[in-house]
């Protein structure tokens, strides 16, 4: 949709009020989802607070956030790179190899922790390089490419340690990464997550790097043109993005005290999902990080508040690929119908003039 | 330009600080000077009555596995059963795939509910201790069933069988089907099963009693429980040893794959097979005569006892000590054995008599 009117954009000076007309107008709309999803995620906490019994406690908050630390922190990068117009969908399965990873250091190398966790996120980076270099360096399409690493990472994970799992972590260590901040039931976990989340925020938002990432979602070729490195700054997208998969898959190997392959298995969707029902558009160019922050979260209280009201997993399931659904065909019609009726008003001008 | 070296400015910060997340905090712990301290919980607390009456209307919540099942619908029916019978109130609840930490989930959703009894069967014997623990310091009694965790997580294991009783059980079925002499092969899921090595091993001791002296095994071939790998295995076994009498298979998927082939095959009815499947399987081999009679627990059983074990704890009848005994409605009396574990007895053994009366 929007990309037409990149292309058409003649390089000389004279039409300069469009692009900035257009990215106001852009921003009327990420507005609109932005303030659509965060007032869903109100309702939601309302409507379940009154009528679900046990869930407005601060030991359920524990349980909700407790839970979504490893989506918030994967739709982190996921949503920068969906910006850009990529996917990737080898997330989870990072997750699961640098796991899996993790248990075997510690089981036979003798290393300290520390430095395994060290180790485990820099496996992750390459990972993710490994991802971008397919895409940037031999230009072929993100999807297909992780999705082939989707299933080699799986299968690598499987390879390291088998169907046993990797469990003698020090209590202490486990113990830690599910402590409440003292005082609260809010868990400390989610601090780093919010750090991390503002920096992801402010690098969107407010760089030339995150600027660069929209006008790259919107056109590739004229983000070249307008002097953006496209593939240097994808492929680091990519390797970031396999360094916060290194991440969880240390928090997911803490928080459960369990190294094993089929940790995070089919995590990648729901990564997926949070960051289109935030409000980010799969074709890239259009989205922000309040409102996948604010879609992480309603995912999580939806499922949550479902789940004390016993419905059943094959409801849940269900919810969530409705929410997947609705949250790309909503936004999409929208913007649709407003191309065509500023289409509509420019064909009104020229005729009139 | 200047944005690349940006965003690589960037990417070199978050990894920075990706790292120090990582080591934030540290002080060297390697796996040598960790220690074991992986914090075994108490096990039993308090003294058993056992003259407690059973409570009604106890909150007692099955979560399988996963569900949509049929293994688990059956055992979680069953349980239904034991929890209508002293009138407490049943639910069942359960991921759709089979993953721990979805299993951690439901258990925080459960102990949240204030449910008086967890009974699970666990993905990882780790993963969900964590949140069983935290159930249990809100108050809940937990069973596992099927799959244990460690032992230090809950009450009382409720074990469909001991590996001696499934080695007994296999040895003296083929040796009713042969007559009692002949040579035989097992027919086993992978090399490297924890399980299927166990009970192979416990059946040769049990081939050495004199009662099975004109018994020989003469090989275990493997079928990595895989239907084709199954079924070819089975006619490399009966084309390499013409005197074969019979075969067990200890899985369910080797025993159908062998009945498959047998059933098509000459060695229909000559060829004796035997192993642990499960009746929806077996139904038509039975029937056509390839296969006499074949092993399982039953899953209902199972379920009714983790039911009834659960109440107990619940209502104070024991406490998950070795010696507590407790009865569990129409299966009888238990005692509880060494580290809480209950033996829900001798498998099951099905065939043309009773096999329409099972549905899993």
């Amino acid at each position: 949709m929007a990309h037409d009117s990149l292309y058409a954009a003649p390089p000389s000076g004279a039409d300069t009020e469009r692009p900035a007309g257009r990215l106001a107008g852009l921003r009327g709309a990420l507005g609109t989802w932005d303030t659509a999803i965060v007032a869903a995620l109100v309702v939601a906490v309302l409507l379940a607070g009154l009528s679900v019994q046990n869930f407005a406690t601060g030991r359920n908050a524990q349980f909700l956030l407790l839970d979504l630390v490893p989506l918030a922190l994967l739709a982190l990068p996921m949503t920068l790179i969906v910006v850009t117009g990529e996917i990737d969908l080898s997330v989870a399965s990072v997750v699961g190899l640098t796991s899996t990873l993790m248990g075997q250091l510690w089981l036979s190398s003798g290393l300290s922790l520390e430095l395994i966790c060290v180790l485990v996120v820099l496996i992750g980076a390459v990972l993710g390089a490994v991802n971008g270099v397919f895409i940037t360096g031999f230009g072929l399409p993100s999807l297909a490419v992780t999705i082939g690493t989707l299933a080699l990472y799986r299968g690598l994970s499987f390879v390291v340690l088998g169907d046993q799992a990797v469990a003698d972590f020090p209590a202490s260590w486990t113990a830690a990464v599910v402590r409440t901040i003292p005082g609260t039931s809010i868990p400390v976990a989610v601090v780093p997550v919010l750090l991390l989340a503002l920096v992801f925020g402010v690098v969107l938002h407010a760089t030339p790097v995150g600027r660069a990432l929209y006008a790259m979602g919107n056109n590739d070729e004229a983000a070249t043109f307008a002097g953006v490195s496209v593939a240097r700054t994808k492929f680091w997208l990519f390797v970031v993005s396999g360094a916060v998969g290194g991440l969880v898959g240390i928090f997911w190997t803490l928080r459960y005290a369990s190294a094993r392959g089929d940790n995070a298995t089919g995590l990648e969707l729901t990564v997926v999902t949070a960051v289109l029902l935030g409000g980010v558009s799969i074709f890239g160019g259009r989205g922000g990080l309040l409102g996948v922050v604010a879609g992480v979260l309603l995912l999580g209280v939806l499922r949550n508040a479902l789940q004390l009201a016993d419905v059943d997993a094959n409801a849940l399931t269900i919810v969530t690929g409705s929410l997947l659904i609705v949250s790309v065909v909503l936004p999409n019609a929208a913007a649709d119908l407003r191309a065509r009726l500023h289409r509509r008003r420019r064909r009104a001008h020229l005729s009139a003039s | 330009m200047s944005t690349y070296r940006r965003l690589r400015a960037g990417a070199t910060a978050l990894t920075v600080a990706a790292l120090l997340l990582g080591s934030a905090a540290c002080g060297g712990t390697t796996r040598e000077n960790s220690g074991n301290d992986t914090g075994g919980g108490a096990q039993a607390s308090g003294a058993a009555n056992p003259d407690a009456k059973l409570k009604e209307g106890l909150k007692i919540a099955f979560l399988p596995k996963q569900v949509n099942n049929p293994y688990f619908t059956t055992s979680d029916n069953g349980g239904k059963a034991a929890v209508t019978e002293i009138k407490g109130e049943f639910k069942e609840v359960g991921p759709s795939e089979a993953s721990a930490s979805s299993q951690v989930s439901y258990i925080n959703t459960l102990s949240q509910q204030g449910m008086d009894v967890i009974v699970t069967s666990a993905n990882d014997p780790n993963a969900i201790c964590g949140a069983l623990n935290q159930a249990k310091a809100a108050g809940a009694k937990i069973v596992t069933f099927d799959s244990d965790t460690k032992p230090e997580c809950r009450q009382i294991f409720v074990n469909q069988v001991t590996a001696e009783g499934i080695a007994e059980n296999q040895v003296k079925l083929i040796s009713e089907q042969i007559g009692g002499a002949g040579e035989i092969a097992i027919l086993s899921a992978t090399a490297n099963a924890t399980n299927q090595n166990a009970w192979i091993a416990l059946m040769k001791e049990e081939l050495k009693k004199p009662e099975y002296s004109k018994i020989k095994l003469v090989t275990v071939a493997y079928g990595n429980d895989d239907d084709q790998k199954s079924f070819q295995e089975t006619q490399g076994l009966l084309q390499s040893y013409p005197n074969l009498k019979g075969i067990i298979s200890p899985t369910t998927v080797g025993v159908a794959a062998a009945a498959r082939y047998l059933s098509g095959s000459q060695y229909k009815g000559k060829v004796k097979l035997t192993g642990l499947g499960t009746p929806n399987q077996m139904r038509e081999f039975v029937k056509d005569g390839s296969v006499d009679a074949f092993a399982l627990w039953n899953p209902a059983d199972l379920g009714y006892l983790a039911a009834y074990a659960g109440a107990a704890l619940a209502s104070g009848q024991i406490t998950g000590a070795e010696g507590d005994k407790f009865t569990a409605g129409k299966l009888g009396e238990f005692t509880v054995g060494k580290d809480g574990v209950v033996v829900l007895g001798p498998p099951t053994v099905f065939d043309k008599s009773n096999i329409d009366q099972f549905q899993f």
